[in-house]
C-alpha cells in the first residue's frame, strides 16, 4: 500500500540467514581459531575504547547530546531528508529515493551503466551489503571491487563479513596469505604471511584500480541536512582514492543517517572514533559537499533508501534501533557475539544491534531468533554512543514475536502453555502455596549436587540444557514467615 | 507516487502510528565542552604529543627558521621531486633545490604525475590539538584533494596560530562546503588479526613542521 511503512522485501539483500541463531551458532561455537580471534580482537579493542573514553570528561554529555539530536532528528525526518536534497542539489548534486532494496539496486546498476563503465571501486558501505548491490551489479555485467582490505579480504576468499567493523576478523594471516596468493593476479609468488608484507600487497593490487577508477560507491557516515555535506570515517585511505580520484560518485545510504547541521558533527566525530576503533580520531575523514569544479567527482548521485526503515519508525518501542551510528562497540562488549561471531546472525546487521535492528527491518517472523539471542546483561547500553536502550528493546521485540506467533497459530506454543499454567497458579494465593508446598517434592532431585541439572521436560529442557536450578528449599519463604511471625496481630 | 512521495508519506505515516517525543533543536542539551584551560603553548604540546602518538614525524620551527627546516625535512627524507600546490607560500621553499610540481586550476597534474613525485608539501586549514588532526579545505596552499593524496610522502606545514583545542572549535572554523580532508596520522589498517599496520593507501609518511 502506497504511503505506508514497509519492511525489506524478501529475496534482495543480506538481512535475512539461513537457520536460525542457535542452529548457526551451534557451527560457529566450533570454530575454535574464530572464537581465539574474535576474543582477542574484541578484548583489544574493549581495552582501546575504554582508555580513550576516560580520557574525555564530558563523555556522558557527548553521549546524551547524541541520543537527543538522534532522536529530534528522527522526529524532524522529512523536513530534513527534503532539507538535504535541495542542499546536495543547489551543489550540483542529484539525488534518488529508494523504497528498497530492489529499486535502490536498480538505480544504482543504471547509473553505473550511464557512465559506460563495466567495473567500479567500492568503500566499504555497510547499506550497499544490506541491499545485496555487489550481487545486482554482478548480474548486470559489472564488476564491483571492494578496497577496505578487510572486504578485499572476504571478497577474493568469497566469504561473509563477520564484524561491522573488522569483517575479516575470523580469517588468520596464513589464510589470508593463501587467498592473496590463490586470487590475486598480480602478487608476488614469495608473500610471506606478515601482517605489513599482506597489507602491502593489497596496496599494489588497489593501486592500480584507484588509479584507474572510473566509477565509486561509497556509502556515508553523515550527511549534513543544513549544508548538504556527507562524511566517510575511515583508516586505510581507500575511502579517499574512491571519494577523489574517479569521475562519478554514487553514495547509498540510508534515510536515516542524518544530522541536523554543521555544528552537530561535533558531537557524532569524538563519538564515533573513540566507540569503533578507540582511537581519539581516525587516520581520514572525507567530507564533500555536491560537486566541486577541479576538485574530486565531477558528477555526484545521492541514493537515499528506506528498505524497512520507515517500518521502524512506526515503532514507538522499537523506533530508537535507528539512532545507530554504526561504530559496533556493542559487538566487541557483548559476551555472545564474542563466542558467536557475526556470520550465526545471518544478517550483515550483527550484535546486540543486529538483534533489534534486523527483525525490525524484516518484521519479526524473518529474523525471530535474533531477539533472543542475548543474556540481557546490558553491557551493550552502557557503551552505545547514543545510548539505545538495547535490552528494553530486545523484550519489547521478544512480547512481539510471542504475540505474532499467538496470532498466526491455532494451538499455542509450549512456552505460551507453560506461560498460561504458570500464571493460573501465581494469581491465587492459596494455589500458590501449594504450588510451592508441592515443589517440595523437587528436593528429591539434585540432592547429589545441590541444583537440578536437566529436566527432560518440554520448555525446561530448554532452559535446563544451559543453566543449573536450585534445589527448592526445605521451606519456603511463606511458611518461614508465618512461623516467624506467628505471634503478631 | 514517486518513490520520494512515497518514501516521505511513510515517514509521516510512522509518525501519525507511533508520534514522537517533542524536541526542539534549541532544547537540546549541549553540556559537552567546547572550550579548553590550556593555553597556546599547551595546545601545541598537546599537538605534538598526539602526532607523535599516531606515528607522524614532528619539528618544530620559528618563522625565520622555516625555510631552512623544511629544506631540511626534505633532505633527509630524500625527495627529488615535490608536488607544490597554487597558493603556497613561496618563501617556505627558498632553502631546498628539490624540483617542484606545480598544482594549479588552469594546470592540474595528471593522476600519473602525481603517483611518480616523491612527496608533497601542503599548510592546513586548522589543527587540533586534542586529536592531532589536521584538517585541509583546498584553499591556497593546500591543493585539491588529490595532491595530497596520491604521493606517499605528505609535509605539512602548521602555523601555530591555526592550531585549537577540540573538535567543536575545529568545526566552527570551517567552511561545511568546502571539500574537507580531516588527517590523523599516516594510513592504518588492524584488519589482519588485529594488528595494526600503518601505512596502507595515502601517504604513508606524514610529517608536520609547526611554526611558531
Amino acid at each position: 500500500m502506497l504511503g505506508m511503512p514497509v519492511v525489506s522485501p524478501r529475496g534482495v539483500g543480506n538481512l535475512r540467514g539461513d537457520e536460525t541463531f542457535p542452529q548457526a551458532a551451534h557451527h560457529t561455537l566450533r570454530d575454535a581459531q574464530l572464537r581465539r580471534n574474535l576474543g582477542n580482537a574484541t578484548a583489544t579493542i574493549r581495552a582501546k575504547r575504554a582508555a580513550v573514553v576516560a580520557e574525555l570528561p564530558d563523555w556522558e554529555e557527548l553521549r546524551e547530546a547524541g541520543r537527543q539530536l538522534k532522536v529530534h532528528t528522527m522526529a524532524h525526518l522529512p523536513d530534513y531528508l527534503e532539507q538535504l536534497e535541495a542542499a546536495v542539489t543547489a551543489r550540483g548534486g542529484v539525488v534518488h529515493w529508494a523504497r528498497d532494496a530492489a529499486e535502490a539496486n536498480t538505480i544504482v546498476t543504471e547509473l553505473v551503466q550511464a557512465t559506460g563503465a563495466d567495473e567500479v571501486v567500492k568503500v566499504k558501505s555497510m547499506a550497499t551489503q544490506e541491499i545485496g548491490l555487489n550481487e545486482a551489479l554482478e548480474a548486470a555485467g559489472i564488476a564491483a571491487f571492494e578496497t577496505d582490505l578487510a572486504e578485499l579480504i572476504v571478497q577474493l576468499g568469497h566469504d561473509k563479513p563477520s564484524h561491522i567493523l573488522v569483517p575479516a576478523i575470523h580469517r588468520n594471516r596464513a589464510e589470508i596469505r593463501k587467498i592473496f596468493l590463490q586470487e590475486m593476479g598480480d602478487v608476488d609468488p614469495d608473500l610471506t604471511d606478515e601482517p605489513a608484507v599482506l597489507a602491502n600487497a593489497a596496496r599494489l593490487h588497489l593501486r592500480r584500480k584507484f588509479l584507474a577508477a572510473k566509477v565509486a560507491i561509497s556509502g556515508a557516515n553523515f550527511a549534513v541536512a543544513e549544508t548538504g555535506t556527507l562524511a566517510v570515517v575511515e583508516s586505510e585511505g581507500n575511502g579517499r582514492m574512491c571519494l577523489t580520484l574517479p569521475e562519478t560518485l554514487i553514495t547509498v545510504m540510508g534515510i536515516e543517517k542524518l544530522v541536523p547541521r554543521w555544528r552537530d558533527l561535533e558531537v557524532f566525530l569524538q563519538l564515533l572514533p573513540r566507540s569503533s576503533t578507540g582511537e581519539r580520531m581516525n587516520p581520514y575523514t572525507s567530507m564533500w559537499t555536491g560537486v566541486t569544479p577541479g576538485d574530486g567527482p565531477q558528477a555526484f548521485h545521492l541514493v537515499l533508501i528506506d528498505n524497512g526503515r520507515t517500518a521502524v519508525l512506526s515503532d514507538e518501542h522499537g523506533r530508537d534501533a535507528l539512532n545507530c551510528i554504526r561504530c559496533s562497540a556493542c559487538l566487541n562488549v557483548c559476551p555472545v557475539y564474542e563466542r558467536t561471531g557475526g556470520h550465526a546472525y545471518g544478517s550483515v546487521y550483527p550484535g546486540p544491534i543486529g538483534a533489534i535492528l534486523s527483525p525490525q527491518l524484516t518484521g519479526i517472523e524473518d529474523n525471530a531468533s535474533l531477539p533472543y539471542a542475548s543474556s540481557l546483561c546490558g553491557a551493550c547500553y552502557d557503551v552505545c554512543p547514543v545510548k539505545i536502550d538495547i535490552p528494553t528493546i530486545l523484550v519489547h521485540l521478544r512480547a512481539e514475536h510471542t504475540e505474532t506467533y499467538a496470532d498466526e497459530h491455532r494451538v499455542p506454543s509450549a512456552e505460551a502453555m507453560a506461560m498460561k499454567a504458570a500464571a493460573f497458579v501465581m494469581s491465587n494465593p492459596t494455589r500458590w502455596r501449594l504450588a510451592l508446598r508441592s515443589a517440595r517434592l523437587g528436593r528429591v532431585l539434585g540432592r547429589r549436587r545441590g541444583v537440578i541439572g536437566r529436566m527432560p521436560l518440554p520448555v525446561a529442557r530448554q532452559w535446563t540444557d544451559a543453566r543449573d536450578v536450585p534445589r527448592p528449599p526445605q521451606q519456603s519463604f511463606r511458611d518461614w514467615w508465618a512461623a516467624e511471625h506467628q505471634d503478631d496481630p | 507516487m514517486s518513490a520520494r512521495d512515497d518514501v516521505l508519506a511513510r515517514i509521516r505515516a510512522a509518525h501519525r502510528a507511533a508520534p514522537p517525543p517533542v524536541l526542539a533543536y534549541t532544547d537540546i542539551a549541549r553540556n559537552y565542552q567546547t572550550s579548553s584551560e590550556l593555553d597556546h603553548d599547551q595546545l601545541l604540546d598537546r599537538l605534538v604529543d598526539r602526532l607523535l602518538d599516531y606515528k607522524a614525524l614532528v619539528r618544530q620551527t620559528s618563522t625565520d627558521q622555516l625555510a631552512a627546516t623544511v629544506a631540511t625535512a626534505l633532505a633527509e627524507r630524500g625527495v627529488d621531486t615535490l608536488v607544490v600546490p597554487a597558493g603556497l607560500d613561496d618563501g617556505w621553499l627558498t632553502g631546498t633545490t628539490v624540483t617542484r610540481h606545480l598544482d594549479t586550476a588552469t594546470d592540474p597534474l595528471s593522476v600519473t604525475e602525481l603517483d611518480a613525485v616523491d612527496g608533497v608539501i601542503t599548510t592546513c586549514a586548522v589543527a587540533v590539538a586534542e586529536t592531532g588532526t589536521l584538517i585541509l579545505d583546498a584553499s591556497a596552499g593546500q591543493g585539491r584533494r588529490a595532491v595530497s593524496l596520491v604521493p606517499d610522502y605528505h609535509l605539512c606545514v602548521v602555523r601555530a596560530g591555526t592550531v585549537v583545542a577540540d573538535v567543536p572549535q575545529a568545526l566552527a572554523r570551517l567552511e561545511a562546503t568546502r571539500p574537507l580532508t580531516m588527517i590523523s596520522g599516516p594510513s592504518a589498517t588492524s584488519d589482519i588479526e588485529l594488528n595494526r599496520v600503518e601505512g596502507v593507501h595515502g601517504p604513508r609518511t606524514l610529517e608536520v613542521i609547526i611554526v611558531n
